[in-house]
């Protein structure tokens, strides 16, 4: 039987790291708007549970608080960032990001 | 029966804890959320439609009256008895920084709302969206300026962004509004995941969010500089590079200054960078004055690059909006240079060279509103041949505040840059200065060609047309031209508030709010 | 009566904020009558302080007046405040005199132009600013009046700019200008920095404690500011562009003031210039001279008349930046003097024959003017003999003073200088030859009826007449007739006496250099007589002069050997290389925007790289600094 290693917090650190380094590369090879943006909801939420996780190792509860707040500006984001998604998309049907090159230079 | 039960209640045993805020504080972001809401409320639950101008009007009443409920603030830090406060459990500051802060950004609302009315009746789009939006940003900045919290940056930050994204891409009708908006949103909600990942970091290094607490662990500790807060740092800066559009983060910013509604570019270039740079000077200058070695030579690189790309690409565009993006970029590196000073002079620079800026920026920008055509179209070069014969008045408004924007004596962008510079040589960065210089060479040629399209006659002056200057517009010409001149001739005044807005950090001393030996350590 | 001192800006302030109101109701002549008794006001303010001034001994002759605290910002304070001493007074006095004299002459020359009180506005405007200029206590003040006549200049250089040429050369001024502001910027920073102060009498006082290094740094950025207020190599472009606007103004602010405003300071700060490196004075005097050997050179293939003089000025200030060099701060004053009277007197004299000639600047299409414009050709060739260094007219003793002084401080400066002169007494004189004497040319088949010259009213010809006695005179404040008639000289020591270079050849030595240089402006002016003056003997000559551009070819045979080539070369190099190296910077700025503007190339995927890559390397470097 393999022995697994004792989890600790700095485990979760790394998870999270990586999924923050997920959502960022996911919003620079991604085309389509809606996905980039649930891109930068996995970096959100990555720095969600590093807030947790070092709430727990420095035993003080600010940091889980702040998870609310993010959540709650991820929630906002959500509303004003589809809204100006869809706007887009309404008028150029199946506009991806690099189809928004008029400005430029 | 209700009242026995009220009885019961007040009776309670266990009163609940509630922060001891001073509302006084904090008056001017709730005048500035309270007038936003019911702006709203009133523009949804009037059927009728209001007398047009009346929100602009609003607007300007209230950021005036947020004018008015500073003022006793900024008497109040100014007193030698009394002083600058934290409040709501020390995660709001009211020293002199913010107030100043506040002040300016409450000026570049003033400036942005009488630039709108004119300019959303001329695009049939008048209501009271905004306004509100406008109104509910600006409550973001202030928040920024005043935030003794990474946190409360944070929410800051993004109360100021998410308003903003909306107002970029307002214009349904037009698609480069749409492409300015969906460009500022993915880059903008990019940018503040790094800046929540570095509080995050920094929370994990020194244990708090809080500026104080943070300056107290830092400068107990001794141990040398922890990767996390570093690591921190440099996230953080990213952040507020995006927002103040510094090299090589201010891509979005010409996109965006060109797409968007001008009015709305107005408040973008003036107020949102205020808040910005007031952020950005109270982590890094105040909280993390003990790292500065560590962060001295990255803003010397950003603001050399930042002026860089700044001044010579403004050179190569032909649309005036664009020009006076890229303007605005080599404007943000020059106050860089200020920051890179890390001294008090530095910080009194970075003030009035922001509240200068304001001025200039959202008067040019209101110019450009009013001699756009419908559709937010005609801001080229071209359209600018021959103004000084149809609009004498006008271009010769956006003549002084162009020459303002290049430095030249007599106008407050002269001083700005003067006392930048000065700071600059003061803190040892001669070399810093002298680019400077050369970049505010460069861009003033920029200046130049908008001067001598306004004013150049021949063959290619176009047909005389008449360009409406709606009143309101008109006012907040006259307001920005007569600061900046006044300034630029007793530039004194301003100079004496900016150096009395000093930040400070207070250790806290109230033992019910804050433990003082809870400072965790790291881990 | 120090304290009057405010009043010699305060006149010409009034007088353009009172055109600025009434201006246009005044209308013509009014305003222009207004804008000369302010001017002259001034006059007359500036010789009672210097009669208050000659009344003072010594370090007494000095008198600060402070108006009010304008900025006080921690250490930093910047008072507004006026400086009387010798100096100042002695620049204040002819700048308000020669000011009066060209205002009153345009009152005739602007007549029936529709911006006539606009004219005057900025030309009271002007006088302001170099009084603020030259007055001003303090750096900053001086920074102002120097933006501020820079900024009247390309408004009066740009004054009919439904030119477009106008309107370029007004362009032209202003970017030049700002590489100039530039290093005066720089200067101004760096002594702030090292003394901590910027009032002269703080600055200069402390000028000797100043690290040498320091100090060469400061007097160099001045210099290049110097270079391109002054027109020197390789800022010089402009100036004779800027010939586009009205000719009283070439005459006051690109011949006799403005221009010179470089060698006022590096005289004002001439402690500085002493305490720097040795060869930072040698720059400045190498500067010059090239500079005015160049200018000369270009000036002899000129045809349009304001343009020689314009080449002249430029080479003139070679001169006296020559002068500034060589340590002879009181000769580079004295010359600044005396050239602006001959040279105001020389353009005055331009304007009143391209009056005559209504509205004709090519020389080529005059002649004999003489016989038709009497005053104008007498006061003339007085000008002309003032520059060409003809003893005993003022030129010749400001100029000997100066060719002494290179010579003691480098011979190889005083022989291009030498040179120099010679060819300014050539090309001056064959300007009277072709204007005043020979054929009259100004009808030809082009211009079958052109009406006859005539001489202009006597608001131009006074002028005229006094700077022509000017002209003839001045050299008394400084005859080399040992200390008692260096009156110049004493009277300026309190202010340059410490910096002051003391020139030790012996009197016969003098007296061989000064005749050497009369004979270099005889030889001069002889070869130009054979050549344009005797020339009409000769019957070929006029047919190939009518073709006006073998007039290289009639250069060349005088030349010999350089001949054609080289005027085309200077002419070349002035096109190409200087032009070029203008030009060549807003290229290399335009290419890089060009080449940077690629990456910003619209795709919100690339931004956002830029933003990761701008993260990436921000992490490197500051987890590059962790410590444990």
């Amino acid at each position: 039987m393999i022995a697994i290693a004792q989890v600790t917090p700095v485990w979760y650190l790394v998870l999270a790291s990586v999924v923050f380094a997920i959502g960022a590369v996911g919003l620079l090879v991604r085309r389509n708007p809606l996905v980039m943006f649930m891109c930068v909801e996995l970096m959100l939420n990555a720095v969600t549970l590093t807030f947790v996780t070092f709430s727990r190792m420095l035993n003080d509860v600010n940091g889980q608080t702040v998870v609310v707040f993010v959540l709650v500006v991820a929630a906002a984001e959500v509303v004003v960032g589809l809204g100006i998604i869809v706007a887009l998309l309404r008028k150029q049907p199946s506009a991806t990001a690099d189809d928004l090159t008029v400005l430029k230079g | 029966m209700l009242a026995s039960l009220w009885q019961q209640l007040s009776d309670s045993p266990v009163p609940i804890d509630s922060v001891d805020l001073a509302w006084a504080g904090l008056a001017p972001v709730m005048i500035l959320i309270g007038g936003a809401l019911l702006i709203l409320a009133v523009d949804s639950l009037v059927p009728r439609r209001l007398r047009p101008g009346s929100y602009a009007l609003a607007t300007v009443l209230l950021a005036a009256g947020a004018m008015v409920a500073a003022v006793p603030l900024w008497q109040r830090v100014q007193d030698a008895e009394r002083g600058p406060f934290a409040t709501a459990a020390g995660a709001i500051m009211v020293d002199g920084f913010s107030v100043f802060a506040t002040f300016v950004i409450l000026s570049a609302v003033i400036l942005a709302a009488l630039s709108f009315d004119g300019w959303l009746r001329r695009e049939e789009m008048d209501g009271a969206e905004p306004y509100v939006l406008m109104l509910l940003s600006a409550s973001g900045g202030v928040m920024m300026a005043s935030a003794n919290d990474l946190i409360v940056m944070f929410l800051g930050l993004e109360i100021l962004s998410i308003a903003v994204y909306v107002l970029a891409a307002m214009h349904l009708r037009k698609i480069t509004s749409q492409e300015a908006g969906v460009k500022y949103f993915v880059l903008g909600a990019f940018s503040s995941a790094f800046f929540l990942y570095g509080i995050a970091l920094i929370y994990g290094g020194t244990g708090s969010t809080n500026l104080v607490r943070i300056a107290t662990y830092l400068s107990a500790t001794v141990l040398g500089d922890s990767g996390l807060v570093l690591a921190g740092l440099a996230l953080l800066l990213v952040g507020f590079g995006f927002k103040v559009a510094a090299a090589p983060f201010h891509f979005w910013a010409p996109d965006v200054y060109q797409g968007a509604p001008t009015p709305s570019v107005a408040w973008m270039a003036s107020g949102v960078k205020v808040a910005g740079f007031a952020g950005l000077l109270r982590v890094f200058y105040l909280a993390f004055s003990t790292y500065r070695l560590d962060w001295q030579p990255v803003i010397f690189v950003l603001a050399v690059l930042t002026m860089l790309v700044g001044s010579v690409l403004a050179v190569v565009q032909t649309d005036v909006k664009r020009m006076l993006a890229y303007s605005s970029i080599n404007h943000a590196g020059f106050i860089l240079v200020a920051v890179q000073a890390a001294t008090a002079a530095g910080v009194q620079a970075a003030l009035f060279y922001l509240a200068a800026y304001t001025f200039m920026v959202a008067g040019s920008f209101g110019v450009i509103a009013v001699v756009s055509r419908k559709g937010d179209i005609g801001t080229s070069l071209d359209d600018y041949r021959g103004l000084s014969r149809d609009r004498p008045v006008v271009a010769f408004a956006f003549a002084l505040l162009l020459l303002a924007q290049a430095g030249v004596p007599l106008t407050s962008g002269f001083f700005a840059k003067f006392y930048v510079i000065t700071a600059a040589i003061e803190a040892g960065s001669s070399t810093l200065a002298i680019i400077a210089m050369i970049t505010a060479v460069i861009s003033s040629y920029v200046y130049l060609r908008i001067i001598v399209a306004m004013y150049g006659a021949g063959d290619d002056v176009p047909a005389p047309r008449t360009i409406p200057l709606p009143a309101a517009a008109g006012l907040a010409l006259v307001i920005s031209l007569t600061v900046t001149m006044s300034v630029g001739v007793f530039p004194g005044t301003l100079a004496s508030l900016a150096e009395r807005a000093t930040p400070v950090l207070i250790p806290e001393s109230d033992p019910g709010a804050v433990d003082p030996s809870g400072v965790p350590p790291g881990p | 009566m120090l304290d009057l001192v405010w009043l010699v800006p305060a006149l010409p302030l009034a007088g353009f904020l009172i055109l600025v109101v009434l201006g246009r109701r005044m209308g013509e002549p009014g305003a222009g009558w207004l804008a000369t008794a302010m001017c002259g006001g001034a006059f007359v303010a500036s010789a009672i302080v210097m009669a208050g001034l000659i009344g003072e001994q010594g370090e007494n002759r000095r008198h600060l007046l402070t108006l009010f605290e304008w900025m006080k910002v921690g250490g930093f304070r910047v008072e507004v405040g006026f400086l009387a001493d010798p100096l100042s007074i002695t620049m204040a006095l002819f700048i308000t005199g020669i000011g009066t004299l060209i205002h009153l002459y345009s009152i005739s020359y602007m007549h029936g132009d529709p911006k006539f009180s606009k004219f005057f506005i900025y030309m009271n405007l002007f006088v302001f600013s170099m009084l603020m200029l030259v007055l001003g206590s303090n750096m900053l003040v001086t920074f102002l009046g120097w933006e501020g006549v820079g900024a009247c200049s390309y408004l009066l250089i740009a004054f009919w700019f439904s030119k477009d040429a106008n309107a370029s050369a007004g362009k032209k001024a202003f970017v030049t200008n700002r590489i100039g502001d530039w290093g005066f910027m720089c200067a101004m920073f760096l002594t702030f920095a090292t003394v901590g102060s910027l009032d002269y009498s703080v600055v200069l006082e402390q000028a000797p404690l100043i690290a040498p290094a320091t100090a060469t740094a400061i007097a160099l950025l001045l210099f290049l500011g110097a270079c391109g207020k002054s027109a020197q190599l390789p800022l010089f472009v402009w100036l004779p562009d800027a010939m586009a606007g009205p000719t009283p103004v070439s005459a006051l602010i690109h011949a006799a003031t403005m221009v010179t405003a470089g060698v006022y300071l590096m005289t004002r700060v001439s402690p500085i210039l002493t305490q720097s490196y040795d060869w930072a004075p040698s720059i400045i005097a190498w500067v010059g001279v090239i500079t005015a050997l160049f200018a000369a050179t270009i000036a002899l293939a000129q045809t349009d008349i304001k343009k020689v003089l314009a080449y002249s000025t430029v080479s003139q200030l070679g001169f006296m930046f020559l002068a500034i060099g060589s340590g002879a701060y009181v000769a580079a004053i004295f010359h600044m003097i005396t050239h602006a009277f001959f040279k105001a007197l020389l353009f005055l004299g331009a304007g009143s024959v391209i009056h005559g000639m209504h509205d004709e600047q090519d020389m080529r299409r005059m002649g004999n003017l003489k016989k038709y414009m009497p005053i104008t050709a007498a006061t003339f060739i007085v000008g002309w003999l003032a520059i060409a260094g003809v003893p005993p007219f003022a030129g010749f003793w400001s100029k000997d003073e100066i060719l002494l002084s290179a010579y003691e401080k480098n011979p190889a400066l005083w022989f291009v200088g030498l040179v120099t002169a010679l060819l300014t007494a050539f090309y001056m004189s064959r300007q009277v030859f072709m204007v005043f004497f020979g054929e009259e040319r100004w009808r030809d088949a082009d211009h079958p009826d052109a009406p006859e010259p005539h001489e202009s009213p006597w608001k131009m010809t006074l002028p005229l007449v006094v700077l022509a006695g000017l002209a003839t005179m001045a050299g008394i404040l400084n005859l080399p007739f040992g200390n008692r008639t260096h009156f110049l000289e004493r009277w300026l020591e309190p202010v340059v006496g410490e910096s002051e270079h003391t020139v030790t050849a012996a009197a016969s030595a003098q007296i061989g250099l000064a005749a050497l240089a009369v004979a270099g402006s005889l030889v001069g002016i002889a070869v130009a007589y054979r050549i344009y003056y005797q020339r009409k003997m000769e019957p070929v000559e006029p047919a190939i002069m009518a073709q006006g551009w073998k007039y290289d070819t009639s250069i060349a045979a005088f030349m010999g050997g350089p001949g054609r080539e080289a005027f085309e070369a200077t002419a070349t190099f002035d096109g190409t290389v200087i032009d070029g190296a203008v030009n060549g910077v807003a290229t290399l700025v335009r290419g890089s925007g060009v080449h940077l503007r690629k990456v910003q190339n619209g795709f919100v995927r690339t931004y956002a790289l830029g933003v990761a890559v701008g993260v990436v390397a921000l992490l490197a470097y500051f987890l590059s600094r962790v410590t444990f």
